[in-house]
């Protein structure tokens, strides 16, 4: 068994994104989006991982940023559940169809 | 002389008078607002007279040298040109204070009791205050900016006092006329001021007078070649000056607003038009006169002529007036039109000055007798209510001192020997005689006139009728009018009589050196005996009712008719701005601005709301979309990053 290389990483890393945009664009409800975003944020923070183990192993660029976007992340999921609890209470549902007041 | 910044004070305490009065008058005054305005004019007239001693007694030095008070500069454009608040004292200056303040202070007496029963007695004092201090204001200017805006200021007030009563639509048509013609006039001398400072490079009086009066300066050799439609540049500058000041000073034909003007009260006809307001455009030549002297004498030549048309044309009209305010209107045309052409017969520096000395001599007893006369017709109408001479008539018994100073008056316009006018009119008529023949002639034809229509007046009013109606007894028997009223008709008739004996040359030249007047009295006979003759033939016509009047305008004929109808001018006017100027360039203006202007307006509105029409579609409220648009964005972007951009 030989460890797995940059391209396989890199693989399922694109899968990881392509499955998450998949849920983010054809799903109606706001917490399954939410969590379709977190599968796109997750694909990115394995790229950094990849490309700094087998591109710069002596650095460790890779491996803060994916610190910060972890961080930012639970920041954002806070925000977006917040936004998504307010506005189950103004419009009665989660269904991001509903939630059209905005347009022109 | 050292400290004259209190100069100042003249001005600013008319001013301080309007702003108090204005904002506090008519809440905490009522009725005192009239003494403390007086009071005001009171302190300022004392400096005034106190400064012109000063100044006639001390500055003295075989020429009176122009000095400046105070000068605060105001706007700085470049190093020579500023426009600058200045007081600007030399002997025109001293001599319009003086006539001014008096004048002004007489009006204010007067007004206590005539404008007693008005609801805005404050705010009447108030405006009387604001030309007070912009009269003032202008005739010490030191800039011909300043000037600008004393002018302006003059104006306004004089619109605010024709339409005191401004619930009378006449008053308010009168005041809204005579703001417009002069206004029309205004942007004349605007651009003349423009072309002046333009080429003289200055707008201070004293450095515009040096660099235009040198003949081999430079500036000035420029500013002679540069011309337009064939007339110079100063020449033209010259010109448009006199425009304002003919407008200002009712010459022809911007004369239309003054006999409407007589439709505010009747003190402020006398204080605005007759005594000071009217004359600012003699002495706007006045303060100008070496530049049009010794640079543009074909502009002198325009003056002359115009003032002399104006004198004569204004004499006829006055001769068949019936409103008695109207006559006196005409009657102060036609008197600053001998001031004009008194200036524009004169000639620069000694003996050939005469002119200028004359006008300005003439500005002076005008002032007083003219007020004198106004002040007399406003007790007359106070007394029987109405303007026009057929309601008056027997009046000197039921009002002596009225009766008494308004003859002073007539005789002084009239130019009866030893009486004020007298001299200065003998004098205008020397001037004129000696430089020009033909203006000389219009005048003595215009004197004679001058008498007639006065006495005219004078025996309509209070001679004419001997048998009153029971009616009208009961009316006279009340008496002619407070104190306040009579004491300033006693004062200026005192003024009116003595002021000819002012040795008026020794003070008031071109130059500012003492001119000799000497008095010819073999040439004085013919004038004095055609002023006689006009007394004598409205004595014969108008003493008692008769029926000669109406015969003879009856044989005038068309004369007459065009005379009363003050040669239709006012309807050339009319006829100009309604049929000729509104309908070839108001209403294509009009139908411009509503189908061109407004279609471009419309056209843009239209485009804006049709584009956006087409594309707030893409902002749809789903929020899939938006990512989806913004997927479909990156992708572009990155391929072109990646294949195009490298």
């Amino acid at each position: 068994m030989t460890s797995p290389g940059l391209e396989h990483i890199l693989f399922i890393s694109a899968a990881l994104f392509f499955i998450g945009m998949y849920g983010f664009f054809t799903r109606r409800n706001l917490i399954t989006m939410l969590m379709s975003i977190e599968l796109i944020l997750n694909s990115v923070n394995l790229n950094f991982i990849a490309f700094n183990k087998y591109v710069w192993p002596d650095k460790m660029d890779g491996l803060f940023f994916t610190l910060f976007i972890i961080a930012i992340a639970a920041a954002e999921a806070a925000v977006a559940i917040a936004i998504i609890i307010n506005l189950y209470r103004s419009h009665q549902s989660v269904d991001v169809e509903s939630a059209k007041n905005l347009k022109y | 002389m050292n400290n004259l910044s209190y100069i100042a004070l003249i001005p600013l305490l008319p001013l301080a008078g309007f702003v108090l009065l204005g904002l506090l008058g008519k809440k905490y005054f009522g009725k005192a607002a009239g003494i403390i305005g007086t009071l005001f004019l009171f302190i300022s007239a004392a400096l005034a007279f106190y400064t012109a001693y000063q100044y006639f007694s001390s500055g003295f030095n075989g020429v009176y040298q122009p000095v400046i008070a105070f000068k605060y500069t105001w706007l700085q454009f470049s190093e020579n040109l500023s426009i600058d608040m200045g007081l600007y004292l030399d002997s025109i200056s001293m001599m319009m204070i003086v006539v001014v303040t008096l004048i002004s202070l007489m009006v204010h007496i007067y007004s206590l009791g005539y404008m007693k029963r008005e609801e805005r007695f404050s705010t009447y004092y108030a405006y009387l205050g604001l030309f007070t201090f912009s009269m003032l204001g202008l005739v010490l200017s030191s800039n011909i900016f300043q000037i600008y805006m004393f002018w302006e200021l003059v104006g306004v007030s004089s619109y605010l006092l024709i339409g005191f009563y401004y619930d009378k639509p006449s008053a308010v048509a009168a005041c809204k006329k005579a703001f417009i013609v002069t206004r029309f006039a205004d942007l004349g001398f605007l651009i003349g001021i423009l072309v002046l400072s333009y080429v003289s490079g200055s707008l201070d009086f004293n450095t515009m007078i040096q660099t235009l009066t040198q003949p081999e300066s430079s500036t000035l050799k420029t500013a002679v070649a540069s011309s337009f439609l064939g007339v110079s540049a100063v020449t033209w500058g010259g010109l448009l000056i006199f425009m304002g000041g003919a407008g200002k000073s009712a010459m022809f034909p911007l004369h239309i607003w003054l006999p409407d003007a007589m439709e505010g009260p009747t003190p402020v006809s006398a204080l605005i038009h007759a005594a000071t307001m009217v004359v600012a455009g003699v002495y706007l030549v006045a303060r100008l006169f070496p530049i049009f002297a010794i640079t543009t004498p074909v502009v002198l030549e325009v003056i002359g002529w115009v003032g002399a048309i104006s004198a004569v044309i204004a004499a006829i009209i006055a001769c068949t007036q019936t409103d008695i305010k109207r006559v006196l209107a005409y009657s102060t045309m036609s008197q600053i039109g001998f001031m004009m052409f008194a200036l524009g017969v004169s000639k620069y520096g000694g003996e050939a000055g005469l002119g200028f000395t004359a006008s300005m001599f003439h500005l002076f007893t005008h002032a007083m007798f003219k007020a004198l006369l106004f002040l007399g017709a406003g007790a007359v109408i106070h007394y029987v209510h109405s303007n026009e001479m057929k309601d008056m008539g027997g009046l000197r018994k039921s009002m002596p001192i009225t009766h008494i100073t308004f003859l002073i008056a007539c005789l002084a316009i009239a130019g009866f020997p030893f009486l004020s006018g007298f001299f200065s009119k003998e004098e205008i008529l020397l001037a004129a005689c000696q430089h020009n023949a033909a203006i000389y002639w219009i005048a003595l034809f215009t004197s004679g006139l001058t008498a007639f229509y006065m006495f005219r007046l004078y025996f309509s009013i209070f001679w004419n009728r001997e048998h009153l109606t029971h009616s009208e007894i009961q009316t006279h028997k009340k008496s002619e009018g407070p104190f306040v009223m009579m004491l300033p008709l006693i004062i200026l008739a005192i003024g009116a009589a003595a002021a000819g004996y002012i040795p008026f040359g020794k003070y008031v030249s071109t130059d500012g050196r003492p001119l000799e007047s000497h008095f010819d009295l073999s040439f004085s006979i013919l004038p004095v005996v055609l002023g006689i003759a006009g007394i004598v033939s409205a004595w014969i016509m108008y003493k008692k009712q008769n029926p000669l009047p109406d015969k003879l305008s009856s044989s005038f004929g068309a004369l007459y008719k065009a005379s009363y109808h003050k040669f239709y001018i006012d309807e050339i006017y009319l006829f100009i701005t309604k049929k000729v100027i509104f309908n070839l360039i108001g209403r294509p203006a009009a139908w411009f601005d509503k189908n061109v202007v407004d279609g471009m307006v419309n056209l843009t509105g239209n485009a804006t709301q049709w584009l956006s029409g087409r594309i707030k579609k893409f902002q749809s409220g789903k929020l899939q979309s938006y990512t989806l648009l913004y997927l479909m964005a990156a992708v572009v972007m990155a391929a072109i990053i990646i294949y195009v951009w490298k």
